[in-house]
């Protein structure tokens, strides 16, 4: 009888986690064009719904209406399974962020590496897509894209060492509360700058959306697919993306804590500055896409290994070494 | 406790199962999947039993990296359909024959080992490894790591980085001919290193190469 009243809580809990999460990636997609169109001076979308908010349901119903063409010659199971992963993948990993002091599933005490494991699992997604459509093209992407996330995966874990260092701990809401003082953006400037752009390539947004370079690649890994698969990979990118501005938010600016500790900020719950936070990361995602150019493969792997992996080592140095000399680790 | 054992059972069967089957699939790239899932059960397994640091850790080191490269491997060398006429066809194979020493040695050695092993139940009360409700798993295999075992880190350490190298001496290899871009030159070029101005003479023309 215990088992199915947790059971049941558990899942009462997921889904009211859930069902916000996928509004608001769809959301999330429609701010994303909006800022696209804003800077390049056209409107975007703004014909479905009051501003348009409703473009990205007008897009799902399209995609669930189209047919799912499955190519002959590929490799159905796996060709299936591979926007099933990325999706399952991106969403499972919000089960360990915190909204607030008291909203979230679960609190681990490996919370970050939990994250940070998922994420590097979600390569496998990409790779299958890309091996199962038996196509050069999606092929070629997967290819790409697996080894652009595993370099940048390399510089996220380092910074995540350097705060790590900070905070003594792998929990999620003790990285939150190390930092009621001061933010950690501001001692360690450089690396939310890093921990930024690695985001960027992490999930292959532009300026490093080489595995799905259009004028390359066609669409990269998702050149086979259609119709409702199509938009799970769609859906899972969003998701992922979503889940690194949280980790931003949580890694550097404070999590759920307001930004000044004074009367009329203090009264405001966390979840909203935490969901203002994930949202003025997302802005600054936005804005990267419509002005910066896209890199060229052998810059991207170069700004990954020969610019920030020894960048963010030398700074895991300098931190431990300032924490040492002042004394102030963490027990 | 009944869950606790269901899940146990659950991720052990599919550990073994997925085992078994990087075994038995005849395409490589399949083999290498079913091998990404039984990592996966198995880092399950280490977090069931509490020792969550582990658990992660396997997942970050073998699925996320490891993994990733065998699959490379494996794609990119296109040996997907794997020929089974070494076992079906009457041609000869040299492989066979070291195979089934190699096979068998290993299974003497586990012999020997499984013969002279003994459950120790004291193993839990081990002198560094004592379970302290108060700190992490991380915190406690930290503690081992740095103080007792740090010259065997180190030197483990040491070991991967000499492979490491060896591997690059063992690929690299100069290649003629290759364009590389030389960023700082290009960012400190100045106007005057690249643009002369000239004054023509009327009707002559100018001699670029000059």
């Amino acid at each position: 009888m215990n088992y199915i009243v947790t059971f049941y809580n558990e899942t009462y809990k997921i889904l009211l986690l859930l069902i916000p999460i996928l509004v608001s990636v769809a959301m999330i997609v429609w701010f994303d064009r909006r800022v696209w169109g804003f800077v390049q001076r056209r409107k975007g979308p703004n014909v479905v719904g009051p501003f348009g908010l409703l473009q990205t349901a007008a897009d799902a119903l399209k995609y669930i209406f189209k047919e799912i063409i499955i190519p002959a010659s590929s490799n159905k199971i796996v060709f299936i399974l591979a926007p099933i992963v990325t999706m399952t993948l991106a969403l499972s990993a919000w089960a360990v962020i915190p909204f607030s002091d008291e909203m979230f599933i679960s609190d681990i005490n490996v919370g970050i590496l939990y994250i940070f494991a998922i994420s590097s699992l979600g390569v496998y997604g990409i790779i299958m897509g890309g091996w199962a459509s038996n196509s050069k093209y999606p092929f070629l992407g997967a290819i790409r894209s697996a080894a652009q996330m595993v370099s940048y995966e390399v510089s996220i874990g380092i910074i995540i060492i350097n705060v790590l260092l900070c905070v003594g701990s792998l929990n999620l809401r003790d990285i939150v509360l190390a930092q009621e003082k001061l933010w950690f953006v501001v001692p360690l400037f450089p690396m939310f700058v890093i921990y930024f752009i690695s985001a960027l390539a992490e999930t292959n947004r532009p300026p490093f959306d080489l595995p799905e370079a259009e004028a390359e690649l066609v669409a990269g890994y998702q050149t086979e697919y259609s119709g409702m698969m199509y938009a799970m990979f769609w859906l899972g990118e969003y998701a992922n993306i979503l889940l690194l501005c949280a980790l931003g938010s949580i890694l550097f600016l404070g999590g759920w804590l307001s930004p000044v500790d004074i009367y009329p900020f203090n009264i405001i719950p966390g979840v909203f500055w935490m969901i203002f936070k994930i949202l003025l990361l997302f802005f600054m995602f936005a804005i990267v896409k419509a002005i910066v150019p896209r890199y060229r493969y052998d810059q991207l792997m170069r700004l990954g290994w020969k610019v920030f992996l020894p960048f963010s080592l030398l700074y895991v140095i300098l931190t431990a070494s300032f924490l040492v000399y002042f004394d102030l680790l963490p027990n | 406790m009944i869950a606790h054992a269901l899940f146990f059972y659950f991720f052990s069967i599919i550990a073994i199962i997925s085992a078994i089957f990087v075994i038995v699939s005849r395409n490589t790239v399949h083999a290498v999947f079913f091998l990404i899932l039984d990592f996966i059960s198995i880092s399950c397994l280490f977090i069931m039993i509490g020792a969550e640091f582990l658990g992660m850790m396997m997942l970050i080191v073998y699925v996320g990296a490891v993994a990733v490269l065998f699959l490379f491997v494996v794609m990119l060398m296109n040996v997907t359909e794997q020929k089974l006429s070494w076992f079906r066809g009457s041609k000869k194979s040299g492989h066979i024959p070291i195979g089934l020493i190699v096979g068998s040695v290993i299974l003497l050695e586990l012999i020997v080992i499984v013969g002279g092993w003994k459950y120790r139940n004291t193993f839990a009360e081990t002198k560094f490894l004592s379970f302290d409700p108060n700190f992490t798993n991380t915190h406690l295999i930290g503690n081992v790591l740095y103080t007792e075992y740090i010259h065997l880190f180190q030197i483990s350490g040491i070991i991967l980085l000499c492979s490491m190298v060896g591997a690059i001496v063992l690929t690299y290899r100069k290649r003629e001919g290759a364009k590389k871009q030389k960023y700082f030159e290009q960012v400190s070029r100045e106007r005057e290193d690249s643009v002369k101005l000239i004054d023509a003479e009327f009707d002559k023309g100018v001699k670029i190469d000059d």
